[in-house]
């Protein structure tokens, strides 16, 4: 949209309101309804955002009176027996999963984005782009379903290995001893990363490409290799989006369900081990929901479900931030 | 000096082989999902999946003809909340927000939506919807399916609307046409393939959303198209019998995450060819 258009518009503006003949203001009071039924869906979207939280924190409400903030957030107990709930071994298990896959994914996700980028010759970039954004298309139930009855039993086969080799260090290696189940923290981290790969390589891609050919040429020029390329030039230059392209794949880990409910093994005790099941904030809302027969259970189910937001509004809301600020300098944003 | 040549040659290289790798890793997995969907699910087929009801627990039997119904209604049902809305927030930005600081407010807030867990946005539909109605119901999970696809209508409609030229529009202004008739007849039939991309990039983000109706619609063992009661579908199908013990259930699982991939990927197909005709002005 550029001046000029703004200009025209506005100019024009006041000669439509005015109603002097029958057959104009017929279409005016369109053109007035069609203005306001645009301001009624603008004002939908953004009030759709405030909306989910005001809703979601008003059904948490009984249970934020009975346990408070601090007590709810530290408790290990969940037991709808007695009615005590406590949100932190479904906090650990959401923040735990969701590092894995970021840890797994983020490097694959950079190789990908500078292979299609810079190394990839011309004709294999196209289907290679589009194979990685067609994983992003595949519905979260689908890797669920593949995750439980296909990868968690390959995984079941390594998961052996894993004990005797990486298990047996010192110091870390208790991270990696426990029963060769397939299912477990680190399998839902594994599925986690595949699912979020298209989101950060796509948008590590897309900022990759705005990079001013003439930096890039002129690097190529002083003799750099490609890699020094990528990681002295590009990746300085789109950094701040770069992250930005990560926490988006970060507010999808931390939100993710059905493919975490499938193959986290759904345990509410907290385990050393990410070889042990364990349970996410998701995956508890998904599980337990249904069977939340008290007033208090649901109401502490939903408080749950509003600490997942609060966290995962403010890794979208640096997201967006950061994404856009490198847009902004460009002018386009990917 | 030969050493540090050496050095960044090797580094180099080996950048480039790990670089592949990655992308082999990417790909592997893709082909990997794609491969066991195709074989579970295609041993899944049989006629009775579009003809039978969903069979009880533990008897013999196939049919998922009340799912695949409700699905379908669920899907319909959002497109008609989704669309309008959708499109007519992004007209908003596009016609008459322009890059005003409310607008750009707007388009901020509905970035941060796009990325929304749909978890979150069932348990808002279940607040809204289901806590006042005091049971689950399908027309609770279209409102959540359709909040989730608003967000793309919205940028897409700004993003294609803002590519349509000025000069369409001044033509039309020219000749005395009001707001909306230039709006109604030239920006969006000049942007109608960008739009429909919008919807279809929409509805394939929607069809296999299992969170949101877990809190809304739902399930149900029989067929019904009453959306004020809770609808079978697809998604939840597919998690109820997968975690089943029964053979039969596991199958008809896979056999519908087949058909759900199928129509996602053929969505997707069909967005992206419509995306090709968007024509960029220089």
């Amino acid at each position: 949209m550029s001046d000029l258009d703004i200009a025209v518009r506005i100019e024009t503006q006041p000669m439509s309101e005015e109603p002097r003949s029958a057959g104009r203001s017929r279409y005016l009071s369109a053109d007035f309804l069609f203005h306001k039924a645009a301001v009624f869906a603008a004002i939908v979207v953004a009030g759709a955002l405030f909306a989910t939280v005001i809703a979601i924190t008003y059904d948490s409400w009984t249970s934020i009176q009975t346990f408070g903030v601090w007590r709810f957030l530290a408790s290990s107990e969940w037991n709808p027996v007695t009615q005590t709930f406590g949100a932190f071994p479904f906090i650990v298990g959401t923040l735990v999963s969701s590092a894995i896959s970021m840890i797994l994914a983020v490097p694959i996700s950079f190789g990908i984005a500078v292979f299609i980028a810079e190394v990839a010759p011309t004709w294999i970039k196209r289907p290679i782009a589009g194979a990685i954004e067609l994983l992003a298309a595949i519905p979260s139930i689908v890797y669920g379903l593949w995750g439980l009855l296909v990868f968690a039993p390959a995984f079941a086969m390594v998961e052996p290995w894993i004990n005797d080799h990486i298990g047996s260090i010192p110091g870390i290696g208790v991270l990696f001893q426990g029963p060769p189940m397939g299912i477990g923290m680190l399998t839902a981290g594994i599925v986690l990363a595949i699912m979020v790969l298209p989101y950060t390589s796509s948008i590590m891609r897309d900022v990759f490409l705005i990079v001013p050919s003439s930096l890039r040429e002129s690097a190529y020029a002083m003799g750099a290799t490609t890699w020094e390329v990528a990681w002295n030039v590009v990746l300085p230059y789109t950094r701040s989006a770069v992250i930005g392209g990560v926490f988006l794949g970060l507010g999808r880990a931390l939100g993710e369900t059905m493919a975490v409910t499938f193959v986290i093994g759904n345990s509410n005790t907290l385990s050393p081990s990410l070889l042990m099941p364990s349970a996410t904030i998701p995956s508890v809302l998904a599980n337990e929901f249904t069977e939340a027969t008290t007033k208090l259970y649901l109401s502490s189910l939903i408080y749950l479900g509003l600490i997942l937001i609060a966290v995962t509004l403010v890794v979208r809301f640096l997201a967006v931030l950061l994404i856009r600020r490198l847009g902004r300098r460009e002018g386009a944003v990917a | 000096m030969k050493g540090v040549l050496a050095r960044r040659r090797i580094v180099d290289v080996a950048s480039k082989i790990l670089m592949g790798l990655a992308t082999a890793v990417g790909v592997f997995f893709l082909f990997w999902i794609l491969w066991t969907t195709l074989r579970f699910g295609i041993a899944g087929m049989h006629w009775d999946l579009f003809t039978k009801d969903t069979p009880p627990p533990g008897t013999d039997g196939f049919g998922l003809r009340n799912a695949f119904v409700g699905s379908l209604s669920l899907l319909m049902v959002s497109v008609l909340i989704g669309v309008p809305i959708g499109l007519m927030g992004g007209t908003w930005l596009a016609e008459y927000g322009f890059h005003s600081r409310t607008a750009n407010a707007v388009r901020f807030i509905n970035d941060i939506m796009l990325s929304a867990p749909s978890i979150e946005i069932g348990l808002f539909a279940y607040a809204i919807l289901v806590a006042p109605m005091g049971h689950f119901s399908a027309i609770a999970g279209s409102v959540a399916l359709a909040v989730l696809m608003i967000p793309i209508i919205v940028r897409t409609t700004d993003e294609m609307l803002g590519l349509v030229g000025g000069d369409m529009r001044e033509a039309a202004i020219a000749l005395g046409a009001p707001n909306w008739i230039v709006i109604t007849k030239v920006t969006w039939k000049a942007a109608r393939a960008g739009i429909l991309t919008g919807v279809l990039i929409g509805l394939a983000r929607i069809t296999g959303e299992t969170a949101p109706l877990l809190f809304t619609a739902l399930n149900n063992q029989f067929f019904s198209t009453n959306l004020f009661r809770p609808i079978a579908n697809i998604p939840v199908v597919i998690f109820q019998f997968a975690l089943s013990p029964y053979a039969n259930w596991q199958q008809m699982a896979w056999a519908a995450a087949f058909i759900t991939v199928l129509f996602v990927l053929v969505l997707s197909l069909v967005a992206r060819w419509f995306l090709g005709k968007v024509q960029v002005p220089k």
